[in-house]
């Protein structure tokens, strides 16, 4: 018989780096300082952006730019919830992650009629209208945005330190459960489909592939998961306004960038890319707009140079994976 | 018993009619080669067989089934596989997973070991050495041979293969030969749309010809070639004189 590996020595050493990585970081409440917590907190946040989007866009093909109409709408059903409802914030988190899939069953109908650049644009239109629409309701507090009640911020710990521990864990949480999923997802049988409209949908769809199913399926999955996302980040700042909740720049661009310079269409890019972009802010930031000059400067660079990717590089040139979604065969004779 | 049965095709790009009221039957079992200018037409109407553009008038039948509606996939589910002109390969992928795709999604029998179901097809398509090789870095004459091996691996009853030996050598030619011969004995009904007409006729049973959309001959393939109306398109009206 021929034998099939699916993962390599390589893959075996970085899944116990990952294991250990991962016991780690549930550790940061009793050996980190505030700070620290914070930062890492931040960091998942992106971490499952990036995963998410590239599942989107690195896999289907679909260049969001209007991801942020999830990111916003969650953080304001966490708010209508909590408000209005009083619902504990967890559950809030489960319903904003239904209520986006629900949303984006009209939005895909709509957005997917577009193809190529004008999906692009037209995605970004749907966010501009969730922006205006929720700036028009004055009981959410209109343009200027609406604090989260206090009762609500207290059913996550009394103390401080207790709540910001749940909420580091809460994004922690989103942040391993959408890389597992996309990994999860991209072993899969459907991940052989996945991994084969990124490379060519008309060879897909002429090996029986049906790519319009998988494509309606991942862009309501990425929407529920964004959703989510976008709720522990209004939790995170406790306060929400259409402006920041929409904001193409933190939820799109930012994410994009990550993306694109870690390796698009790759589980490793987004990691690699979210390390760096966050590196580049802690030293960087405080140079301002100049920050974001060098930060297009990067993007510029590495899609000139390794338009795959720093990841995508490195895995063509060494041919590795740390986190292989192939079939490797060997026949017997 | 036809396999398949165009009834009266036209297809229409602005003025430009690109398929004209075109009728044709392929019986079960047969290889039948298509020749034709440059522009004739030809690509378009494997489109139109596979799926992948619809007809403005006119209906596909397979095995008697109006197929006119169905898309790409299902199309191929129901066993109508094609090889492409420019090859596609998965070029991030190696080259046993590209067949690992048409092997899992596109066979009518889905369930049964398409892991094994990929082994013989790179067997049979001389593909084996290259089954871990990234298909993006593979040879001309490797990525047509992908291209038949993809086709083949959803297990086709009908297999459109589109110009699949043009820009080869005459060695490559003749080994791509011996392996159009295994799968059409192995009893896959062939079309065949090729420019090298040395290579098409020495496999062929029967031969059309078609220009400006239209069925200019068909039958037996010495015969096609013989007549005034193939050697006109072919040669200009002088070689008529």
């Amino acid at each position: 018989m021929n034998t099939i590996t699916r993962s390599t020595r390589l893959s075996k050493v970085a899944g116990v780096i990952s294991v250990v990585l991962v016991a780690a970081l549930i550790a940061v409440p009793w050996w980190a300082v505030a700070s620290t917590e914070h930062l890492l907190a931040e960091f998942c946040i992106y971490l499952a952006l990036a995963s998410l989007w590239n599942l989107l866009a690195g896999y289907t093909g679909l260049v969001s730019v209007g991801q942020q109409a999830y990111v916003g709408l969650g953080g304001y059903v966490l708010f209508t919830c909590s408000v209005f409802l009083g619902l504990h914030p967890i559950l809030s988190i489960l319903l904003a992650g239904l209520a986006a899939a629900l949303v984006a069953v009209p939005v895909a109908a709509l957005v997917f009629r577009l193809q190529g650049a004008y999906f692009a644009i037209g995605t970004w239109v749907v966010a501009e209208v969730f922006r205006l629409s929720f700036a028009q309701m004055t009981a959410l507090g209109g343009g200027s945005g609406y604090s989260l009640p206090v009762p609500i911020i207290k059913m996550l710990g009394d103390a401080k330190p207790v709540r910001e521990a749940n909420i580091y864990w809460i994004s922690l949480a989103l942040g391993i459960g959408a890389l597992a999923l996309v990994y999860t997802l991209l072993r899969s049988k459907i991940g052989l489909a996945l991994t084969a409209i990124r490379d060519s949908e008309i060879a897909s769809s002429s090996l029986g592939v049906k790519i319009d199913r998988i494509k309606y399926a991942v862009y309501i999955a990425v929407a529920a998961l964004t959703s989510m996302v976008g709720c522990i980040i209004f939790l995170q700042k406790l306060r929400i306004s259409p402006d920041a909740a929409f904001s193409v720049n933190d939820w799109t661009a930012f994410v994009i960038f990550i993306v694109v310079i870690g390796g698009i269409g790759t589980i490793e890019g987004p990691i690699l890319g979210t390390i760096i972009y966050f590196l580049l802010r802690e030293y960087l930031a405080n140079l301002g707009s100049i920050y974001l000059m060098i930060l297009g400067a990067l993007a510029i660079v590495i899609m000139l140079t390794a338009p795959k990717g720093i990841w995508g590089y490195i895995s063509k040139r060494w041919n590795i994976a740390l986190f292989p979604v192939g079939y490797r065969i060997n026949f017997k004779d | 018993m036809a396999i398949l049965s165009l009834q009266n095709l036209t297809k229409r790009y602005g003025a430009l009619i690109v398929t004209d009221g075109l009728s044709l039957d392929v019986e079960k079992g047969e290889l039948l080669g298509i020749l034709g200018p440059n522009g004739a037409g030809k690509t378009t109407l494997f489109n139109l067989i596979a799926g992948t553009v619809k007809p403005d008038q006119g209906r596909v039948f397979f095995n008697d089934e109006d197929i006119s509606g169905q898309g790409v996939s299902e199309r191929c589910r129901k066993g109508i596989s094609r090889s492409f002109q420019v090859p596609h390969p998965f070029g991030r992928m190696t080259v046993f997973e590209n067949v690992l795709v048409g092997a899992t999604f596109g066979r009518q029998n889905s369930s049964s070991q398409p892991e094994a179901h990929a082994a013989d097809v790179l067997e049979l398509t001389g593909l084996k050495s290259k089954a871990n090789t990234l298909a993006g870095s593979l040879t001309l004459l490797e990525r047509k041979r992908l291209e038949m091996a993809k086709a083949l691996a959803t297990d086709p009853k009908l297999l459109l293969l589109d110009e699949i030996a043009g820009g080869l050598t005459e060695r490559e030619c003749q080994s791509l030969l011996a392996a159009i011969r295994d799968v059409h004995k192995s009893g896959v009904t062939i079309v065949w749309i090729e420019h090298v007409v040395h290579a098409l006729l020495s496999v062929a049973q029967r031969l059309m010809v078609v220009n400006f959309g239209k069925k200019i001959a068909d039958g037996n393939p010495a015969t096609v070639m013989a007549s005034a109306e193939v050697k006109s398109v072919y040669m200009g009206e002088d070689a008529l004189v």
